[in-house]
């Protein structure tokens, strides 16, 4: 493999930004897993990251609500800011951050708890709610936005890891927007889900858009297509390309988005 | 010939056995070891193993049996009283040349009779066994010959001996059961079981006199049921929150620098001798809380139940971190994603979601933690007491159940009095509790890990 | 979404400053609940190290003084007359004679003001009562010596030994004191002339129990404890290896192997006192094995150390991957000496670790062995696997409950003994793992 190409197309974002990643290098221990990362990403928009296994999208979006804390060997540098805060300044609390921008996993990972419980999770913590009222309130509207309502209606006392798999992740989503955070991270949130699940869950995204800024890390090209507004691809620990979806999909600038998006490799 | 030449001797003999069994099945193949069934040293092993294994069956039944018949033949010949009392005097006086009820003329004969018969079983064994290793050396030679299928053979020996090995769990359990069922039995015909139950008068001391063995002691168990709770109860308090905050703080706090310090030092606290312990809680832990009380006016006995109870949740304390510190971390690293990701901090994801989810294997872990409360003996023997009181009063002295029967069993070689059976129908009580303990605690414990696996 | 826009609003609370102030507030409180939190994680490790340290801070402060004891040199003239008047030579007239009365004479010589009997028994008690039988032995080991002067040190009494360490307070008053004034001003006066001094401890080390607080030692109980570990390393470890390896290998998935499984869980947690009872009335009662012997002690830690065993040896076979057993199988061995040839010598370090480990274990436990009476009072140290024989830790607890002052250290002397051997089996152990430690 010949030595590592740094450069970045970017196809300015129209309209306004909610999160700006500048020059964003991390390390795991010795080895870099990122690479000078530049990327905006737009607010009430859905963008996608996308790029094979190990390209550092699941990093970088891990690095937007400082999840990467959590793993000792992890070293950051750059600046990474939402609404012109820097997160990573001192002054910024973690937990503050987290309530803004929330997160959704790979695998549902609802709590061992009922599903009343798992929605109510976050305002419990954070204090959101005024009232019993206001919480069961706070609890049936994200679960009616997540689109699990109607579903779960009868059963909320039942616990939440007796569902389905694309019923325990839209139940993980309803659980995210229960904390109303400005931001959703999700991290492959498809991908242990079958197709109808999967398309439930699109339609979802696409619906949140209108409330939040959606930041979603992909495997599937098509999913990107289908759901996103700006695409961002990454290769090696670069962000090689990012503009807007349609752009990305049908005229990438890059040889590596085009060897990528035609399936040369992935 | 004294036991362990006899066995040395049939050892030997099973070793010139594999050479002889190598050769013979060689020269029987026409001086070449090409063509035979199994490799030559198969078919040493098969008549070491024809040599060895009968001879060593009979010694071994025969030294197990001998015993018994001997004391039977001696005993059938005399006329005595108490013939368990007489043959220790027997033995006494063969081994000593004293004896407590005096040196008689019975006695004499019956010693003479007892050595001479020792020495008649010594060597008829010795005759037997290795007539028995001869035999077997002579007739698997015969069979030795290039189509004796010999590994199949020996392996199928040696598998058996695998397969008695792991009943030897089953074996010892059984053991157990039966030796506390039998000698309980017994107990229970001098003393009935509703009054060992429900009695709340234990004072176990018989009378010396051989005439008033029916109004030996009471035995009534419930003090001492009370005295092993309270001690458990003052254990488990400490041992608990203790250990589960350990595990806490060294699973999900303590950088890897200080989890390596502290590790260590906990196993150190676990591999202390109980013991150790004992007597650090008669002579310091106790003095220093009777002490205190003092100070503050309150009357502490010299050997509290506080003392050996806090003792004994120090000593429980890195048993219950280190399970549950087990049960924590096999909580999934996606729970603590999701949590985070919430914006909920450590000891909320802890508080909220690792110890409901773990909660189950929390459980288990504290019921082990209490089956080893409730059987632990040596800090109990050394600073719990003798005093049977029935008091939930942690300043005053207690007993337990285990404290009952070490002291009642210690320096008594009488062993159908009511006071030493006793011992073993509260030693049924002690196994049949903790095993309930055991067996709940451990399939709790499994269930938990199968749910995360 | 009809009745999201009801009395309650769902814009993020970073839009209002209200809901952002609340929150900040609340954050306060959850940090300040969260470093609580963390105090109390703190406070449960510290309160087991304190516990620790003072544990072990309390015994070698206590313990060591015993390695030092008190001796004092005392001027003997080995009188013909009194040891062998005939000239026999012959050792056994040689060792019966009354030596008491040779160093009440050479104690005598040193204070010759003293004459009462009371005082000058007062005086020979500050000399152990065993000092007469070393001095015996002495002399019957080296006949030339009959008819000269020697210098001979002999062990003071245990109460002497206090008194030099400062266990015992001279303030007290002399009814409440074990010394009275008199065997003080002697005892002071023998300081004074430099007769009396402190030396290593050999009889600690070397010697069997005794009554003796003086004469005491742990080289009877250290050797009890060899026998019995032998004894249950001979029994347990082959036949933990073996189910092991049945276990893990052979045995098909029913119900039988699954009865031996939860059995063998089960053994593990049962109280080592019931083991005890299970010794007592199968080995000795059934059996009629000889009370006291290593040889029983041995196969009831055995029987309790077996279900230990087998748990690590299980694991170790365990961790041999399975290309390895499919590499010999495919070559034609049979399944039996895949095991054999490959399976054993791999997993060999971590049974013997394993071993150790319950080994360790087992030459701490007490209680069984209380109940199949190695707990009897023991002089001499034991010669074989059926002499009567005590262990460390039960030398332990019998000192323990000694009433002497001097019996204190010595029980902390003793744990410290035992605490090295553990430490050395440990460190056995951790060196075997570090040292074999594969990574597939």
């Amino acid at each position: 493999m010949t030595a590592l190409d740094f450069t970045t197309h970017t196809i300015p974002l129209e309209g306004k930004s909610k999160i700006s990643a500048k020059n964003v290098n991390l390390w795991y221990g010795e080895k870099q897993a990122l690479h000078n990362i530049n990327l905006e990403v737009g607010e009430n928009q859905v963008t996608a990251l996308i790029g094979p296994s190990g390209c550092g999208k699941s990093t970088f979006l891990r690095c937007l609500n400082r999840m990467n804390d959590t793993i000792p060997s992890c070293r950051i540098q750059g600046d990474i800011s939402i609404d012109g805060d820097d997160i990573y300044a001192q002054s910024l609390d973690v937990v503050h951050l987290r309530a803004r921008v929330g997160m959704v996993f790979q695998k549902p990972n609802p709590f061992p708890k009922s599903i009343f419980d798992n929605v109510a999770y976050g305002p419990r913590l954070h204090g959101l709610s005024e009232s019993k009222d206001h919480l069961e309130h706070i609890v049936k509207s994200s679960l009616e936005r997540a689109g699990l309502w109607k579903e779960v209606s009868d059963r909320l006392l039942s616990p939440g890891t007796g569902l389905s798999g694309g019923q325990q992740q839209r139940l993980c989503i309803a659980r995210a927007i229960a904390v109303s955070p400005e931001v959703i991270l999700m991290d492959e949130p498809c991908s242990a889900l079958d197709p109808i699940a999967t398309a439930k869950v699109e339609e979802l995204i696409d619906e949140l858009r209108e409330n939040f800024t959606i930041a979603i890390v992909t495997h599937s090209m098509q999913q990107a297509a289908r759901v996103s507004q700006r695409t961002a691809f990454f290769h090696l620990g670069v962000l090689v390309e990012n503009g807007p979806t349609e752009g990305i999909f049908t005229s990438p600038i890059d040889k590596r988005t085009q060897d990528y998006v035609t399936g040369r490799f992935g | 010939m004294p036991t362990y030449i006899l066995i040395a001797t049939i050892l030997v003999l099973s070793v010139i056995g594999y050479y002889m069994g190598r050769s013979t099945a060689v020269a029987r193949n026409g001086g070449k070891s090409k063509g035979l069934h199994s490799l030559p040293g198969y078919y040493g092993y098969y008549m070491a193993l024809w040599c060895a294994l009968p001879a060593l069956a009979l010694a071994f039944l025969w030294l197990v049996f001998q015993n018994s018949i001997i004391e039977g033949m001696v005993l059938g010949g005399v006329d005595v009283q108490n013939p368990s009392l007489f043959m220790t005097d027997v033995k006494n006086y063969v081994e000593n040349g004293i004896a407590s009820g005096g040196v008689t003329d019975t006695l004499v004969a019956a010693a003479d009779r007892y050595v001479s018969l020792k020495q008649y079983s010594a060597i008829m064994l010795s005759i037997g066994a290795i007539a028995l290793a001869v035999v077997g050396l002579a007739y698997s030679q015969t069979r030795v010959g290039p189509t004796l299928r010999s590994r199949p053979k020996v392996e199928k020996a040696l598998m058996i001996a695998l397969m008695a090995a792991s009943t030897i769990a089953i074996l010892t359990t059984v053991g157990i059961i039966l030796s506390l069922l039998f000698e309980s039995a017994l107990f229970f015909e001098k003393v009935p079981l509703t009054e060992f139950l429900f009695g709340i008068q234990w004072s176990p001391q018989t009378a010396m006199r051989a005439d008033q063995v029916g109004s030996s002691g009471t035995f009534g168990a419930v003090p001492l049921f009370a005295g092993t709770l309270l001690i458990t109860a003052i254990a488990m308090a400490v041992a608990a929150p203790i250990g589960l905050m350990s595990a806490i703080y060294m699973s999900e706090y303590a950088d890897r620098r200080v989890r390596s310090v502290l590790k260590p030092l906990l196993e150190v606290l676990a591999g202390i001798p109980t013991v150790v312990y004992g007597f650090f809680a008669a002579l310091t832990v106790a003095p220093f809380v009777r002490t205190l009380g003092q100070s503050v006016g309150l009357d502490v006995a010299s050997e509290s139940a506080l003392a050996a109870g806090v003792v004994m949740g120090i000593m429980i304390v890195p048993f219950v971190s280190s399970l549950s510190d087990d049960v924590m971390t096999a909580v999934p690293q996606a729970m603590r994603d999701g949590s985070y990701g919430l914006g909920a901090t450590k000891s909320e994801t802890i508080k909220r979601v690792i110890l409901p989810a773990a909660l189950p294997g929390i459980v288990g872990a504290v019921m082990l933690a209490i089956s080893r409360a409730i059987g632990e003996t040596m800090i109990v023997v050394m600073a719990a007491g003798l005093s049977a009181n029935l008091t939930a009063n942690p300043f005053e002295a207690v007993t337990t159940v285990t404290v009952q029967i070490a002291t009642l069993l210690v320096g008594d070689q009488e062993f159908d009095s009511p006071k030493t059976l006793a011992t073993f129908a509260l030693g049924l009580v002690l196994f049949v509790v903790t095993l309930i303990l055991n067996i709940i605690a451990l399939r709790i414990v499994r269930k938990y890990r199968e749910q995360y696996e | 979404m009809t009745d999201i826009a009801g009395k309650y609003t769902v814009e993020p609370f970073s839009a209002s400053t209200e809901k952002r102030e609340k929150f900040n507030r609340l954050l306060k409180k959850r940090y300040a609940s969260e470093a609580r939190f963390k105090m109390w994680g703190i406070a449960a490790v510290s309160v087991a190290v304190v516990f620790l340290v003072l544990l072990l801070g309390s015994i070698i402060l206590q313990g060591s003084s015993a390695f030092v004891t008190t001796k004092v040199e005392l001027e003997v003239s080995l009188d013909r007359e009194i040891i062998d008047p005939q000239g026999t030579n012959d050792p056994m007239v040689i060792a019966s004679a009354d030596y008491n009365k040779i160093l009440r004479n050479a104690m005598q010589s040193l204070f010759p003001e003293v004459e009462s009997r009371r005082e000058r028994r007062d005086m020979m008690d500050l000399i152990s009562s065993g000092a007469a039988f070393e001095l015996a032995a002495h002399v019957r080991d080296n006949p030339e010596l009959i008819g000269q002067t020697i210098k001979f040190d002999v062990l003071t009494d245990d109460l002497v030994d206090m008194l030099r360490k400062g266990y015992i307070e001279r303030n007290v008053p002399e009814e409440d004191r074990k010394l009275n004034d008199f065997q003080i001003g002697i005892f002071d006066k023998l300081v004074a002339s430099g007769a009396l001094y402190g030396t290593f401890n050999t009889e600690l080390l070397t010697t069997g129990d005794s009554r003796e607080p003086e004469n005491a030692g742990l080289w009877g109980a250290v050797v009890g404890s060899f026998f019995t570990l032998v004894v249950t390393l001979g029994i347990a470890f082959p036949l933990g290896v073996m189910a092991a390896i049945y276990l893990e290998e052979f045995a098909p998935k029913n119900r039988i192997t699954d009865m031996i499984e939860v059995n063998i869980n089960n053994l593990a947690a049962v109280p080592s006192i019931v083991f005890g009872l299970l010794g007592l009335a199968v080995f000795l009662n059934f059996f009629g094995m000889p009370r006291s012997a290593p040889l029983v002690g041995g196969l009831v830690l055995a029987l309790q150390a077996l279900p230990i065993i087998i748990i690590a040896s299980r694991a170790a076979i365990k961790a041999v991957p399975p290309s390895i057993r499919e590499a010999a199988l495919g070559m034609g061995a049979s399944p039996l000496q895949t095991v054999l040839h490959h399976t054993l010598p791999l997993s060999m370090p971590g049974m013997l670790t394993g071993a150790i480990l319950g080994m360790a274990h087992a030459l701490g436990e007490t209680a069984p062995l209380l109940m199949i009476g190695m707990v009897a009072f023991i002089v001499d140290v034991p010669g074989g696997f059926t002499s009567p024989a005590t262990v460390l830790p039960v030398q332990i607890y019998l000192w323990a409950d000694s009433p002497e002052r001097a019996f204190v250290e010595k029980t902390s002397a003793a744990i410290m003994v035992l605490l090295v051997f553990l430490v050395f089996m440990n460190a056995i152990a951790i060196y075997l793992r570090k040292k074999f430690e594969r990574k597939w």
